[in-house]
């Protein structure tokens, strides 16, 4: 007997425009269990290998079907420290889900929202894996505290050494806490699970810009580190570099995001820092980023909010989760068009100028490349978001001499290793924008290239 | 947490304060700026540092807007919630024979360190301080240690010349040249400076303090235009050669949030 796919519920798609609440629900015990059910339990579970942190999938479901969701949880958390955060955020359909044998049949088991149901059981019970750490009193630092650096502490913490965590900015979770909107990740979930870290031992300190406040060489030299894990990410906004770029009223989406994430613009005045975008919002770019944008800005009340994207509905990167989300939120997609010139007055921005788009031959990334027709549209705006990507950040490339990065500022590792011997890295810095879990596995990877790199020179 | 050690009134709108920040001081050179939340919910405010000593950091605001009223509603032994830094490039001290300095405003207290690293390298130095009247100049005594000449402007005339830096600066172009200049001030004071000196092939550093939030390159807010490029002031900055910079753009994208920062005003009887 095939039992369809359980579906997530979520909230009223018009009543949801109104307030920053998370869109999906989630599942309750029975839904959970019923979906665990769908799992066949195949002899090569390809999800397993699919997962970037190697999450033992089958085993967890067994567990949720047996009804013990501690153990469930315990089985996630031996490999990722952040189920609630990855059941959410994850593109599931490319990795798990996308791998599940059922795919090929239909429909593929649920298996984000079954980690998100396992993670949230967790932390509405405060259940804390009790471990063992053996302290190695070996210091090592990590410089960032988002999915990549929170996910190589976690592992050499456990591995015994004594793990501090530097942040730049005044909270921790990175990307998790200034980029991903509470209606799809809330902050309080984020802020639960590093405390959890905390729990296990992790040092953390605040305000510490790494490459400024210490350089690379201090932190080894004057601090006593053994090894350096770098995951400052990809905080540097691309730029459309067309006219008009920097009028009022033209945001990067990180600017955009970081004001009402991490400052709580959405609270103005309550809390001090505005956020101001009118009624008519265009969104530039077809990512993650972009739909988080744009429903984000829907939320603060314009008006219209439509997307220009410069290829077609099938090319779009975003999660396919997040697009059908924008769509019932009266997100209007403008498609095959390319912004050319922002327009404005006294340097506020009123209109953006697009060339219409035809799609050609498929180029390198295997999509159709899009071709301008010589046709230009414009649409009156407000305020203008662009949201085109990521690059990392250059004040540790700047303040480190020695330190090796590629024509687009990525740094170059080797095994996880940088061009300075005992300083690693991992997660956007290192592959340029990509995502949350990504990036923990490459903190997961680079932790135990760091153990054995540590455990050479001891025995030396 | 980062503790308030002194505070000093500089006049009504302006005052100092000095920080214990250990980190901030280790590797801060003339030029760094700094970002502080007064509190857990507090907007970050850059501000750039005007001296360190030990691990102790001093700055200096003048109380504009509704975070800067909030600071200065502490007194020494509060705490701030917190102070990051150093920010930005450090300020491009040149090897030259004489500069001038023009400050206006709370623009002395940025133009400290710079004047003070020129100091200390044996430069001649000018200096051109103006604000709106004789208790608003700032610093007049350390900079009367420092420099050379000082010249000093007011708009009411209730201290040195009636009226701007550029006229002053008019008079004195008539038989003084200088190699380089810093000017420092509000953003139009720094745009004529600017086109004043260009005229007399004078190269200006100016001091950029666009609106930020995060003061890692991360925002993007803080983008100037310079000769038609894009930089942030936060990472490339905060000081460029000031010919090129779009000021008028500028002082567009620093008067965006007026109105809000208005609102957000009335709520601070409240506090």
């Amino acid at each position: 007997m095939k039992t369809p796919r359980t579906a997530m519920r979520v909230l009223d798609a018009k009543e949801r425009q109104t307030n920053f609440c998370e869109v999906a629900e989630g599942f309750n015990f029975e839904e959970a269990k019923l979906e665990a059910l769908r799992c066949i339990d195949c002899k090569n579970p390809r999800c397993i290998a699919a997962c970037p942190v190697g999450v033992e999938i089958p085993s967890f479901l067994k567990m949720i079907i047996n009804e013990d969701i501690e153990q469930a949880y315990y089985k996630i958390y031996e490999d990722n420290i952040l189920p609630s955060i990855c059941g959410r955020v994850c593109p599931q359909e490319k990795q798990c889900e996308g791998a599940c044998i059922l795919t090929i049949k239909g429909e593929s088991v649920s298996i984000g929202a079954l980690e998100r149901f396992v993670g949230d059981y967790a932390l509405k019970h405060k259940i804390v894996k009790k471990e063992e750490i053996i302290d190695n009193n070996i210091k090592v630092a990590v410089v960032g505290s988002g999915p990549a650096g929170l996910a190589a502490a976690a592992s050499m913490r456990r591995f015994g050494y004594d793990v501090s965590i530097y942040e730049a900015l005044h909270d921790y979770g990175g990307v998790l806490k200034y980029g991903i909107p509470d209606f799809r990740l809330p902050k309080d979930i984020v802020t639960t699970e590093i405390n959890k870290l905390k729990d296990i031992g992790v040092k953390f300190y605040k305000n510490v810009v790494v490459g400024k406040s210490i350089t690379i060489e201090q932190l080894m030299d004057e601090y006593g580190y053994e090894s350096i894990f770098l995951g400052s990410g990809a905080g540097l906004p691309s730029a459309l570099n067309i006219p008009g770029e920097n009028m009022s009223g033209v945001y990067f989406a990180n600017e955009f995001l970081t004001r009402v994430n991490l400052m709580k613009s959405k609270d103005f005045p309550s809390a001090p820092t505005p956020v101001k975008i009118g009624d008519n919002v265009a969104v530039v770019g077809g990512g993650n980023v972009a739909m988080d944008a744009a429903r984000t800005a829907k939320r603060l009340g314009a008006k219209n909010v439509f997307i220009l994207y410069r290829r077609d509905m099938d090319a779009l990167p975003a999660r396919l989760e997040e697009i059908h989300h924008a769509i019932e939120e009266d997100i209007d997609f403008r498609l095959l068009r390319n912004p050319v010139e922002l327009l404005g007055e006294n340097y506020l921005v009123n209109q953006v100028k697009c060339e219409v788009m035809e799609l050609g031959e498929a180029d390198a990334s295997g999509r159709r490349r899009p071709m301008g027709t010589g046709n230009f549209e414009t649409f009156d705006i407000d305020s203008a978001i662009i949201s085109i990507g990521q690059k990392p950040n250059p004040i540790l490339k700047d303040s480190t001499d020695l330190l090796k990065v590629d024509q687009w500022g990525r740094i170059v590792t080797k095994i996880h290793q940088t061009s300075i011997p005992g300083v690693f890295a991992g997660g956007d810095v290192v592959s340029g924008a990509a995502t949350v879990i990504l990036a923990m596995g490459a903190g997961k990877d680079a932790a135990v290239e760091m153990d054995k790199y540590i455990k050479n020179l001891k025995s030396e | 947490m980062y503790k308030i050690v002194e505070k000093k009134i500089l006049n009504k709108d302006v005052d100092l304060m000095v920080i214990d920040a250990p980190l901030v001081a280790k590797n801060a050179l003339p030029g760094h700026f700094i970002i502080l939340r007064v509190d857990s919910e507090g907007e970050r405010i850059p501000l750039t540092i005007t001296e360190v000593n030990g691990d102790l950091v001093s700055i200096i605001y003048q109380k504009l807007g509704y975070s800067t009223n909030l600071l200065g509603q502490l007194e020494a032994g509060d705490f701030i919630e917190d102070f990051v830094g150093p920010l930005g490039r450090h300020a491009h001290i040149r090897d030259v024979k004489s500069v001038i300095g023009i400050a206006g405003g709370v623009g002395a207290a940025p133009m400290f360190p710079q004047l003070t690293a020129y100091k200390k390298q044996g430069t001649h130095i000018t200096l051109v301080i103006g604000a709106r009247s004789k208790e608003h100049i700032i610093l007049l005594d350390k900079y009367k240690e420092i420099c050379d000449e000082v010249y000093i402007a007011t708009d009411d005339g209730s201290l040195g010349t009636k009226g701007f830096v550029t006229d002053v600066l008019k008079e004195l172009y008539k038989d003084h040249s200088y190699d380089s200049a810093i000017a420092i001030g509000p953003l139009i004071m720094m745009k004529f400076v600017v086109l004043m000196n260009k005229e007399q092939n004078l190269k200006t550093d100016v001091s950029l303090n666009p609106i930020m939030i995060d003061g890692t390159g991360m925002c993007g807010n803080c983008r100037v235009s310079i000769h038609g490029k894009t930089f942030f002031a936060c990472v490339d900055g905060p000081d460029f050669e000031g010919d090129g910079v779009d000021f008028d753009e500028l002082i567009t994208r620093q008067s965006y949030y007026k109105d809000e920062e208005h609102v957000c005003g009335l709520g601070l009887d409240k506090k």
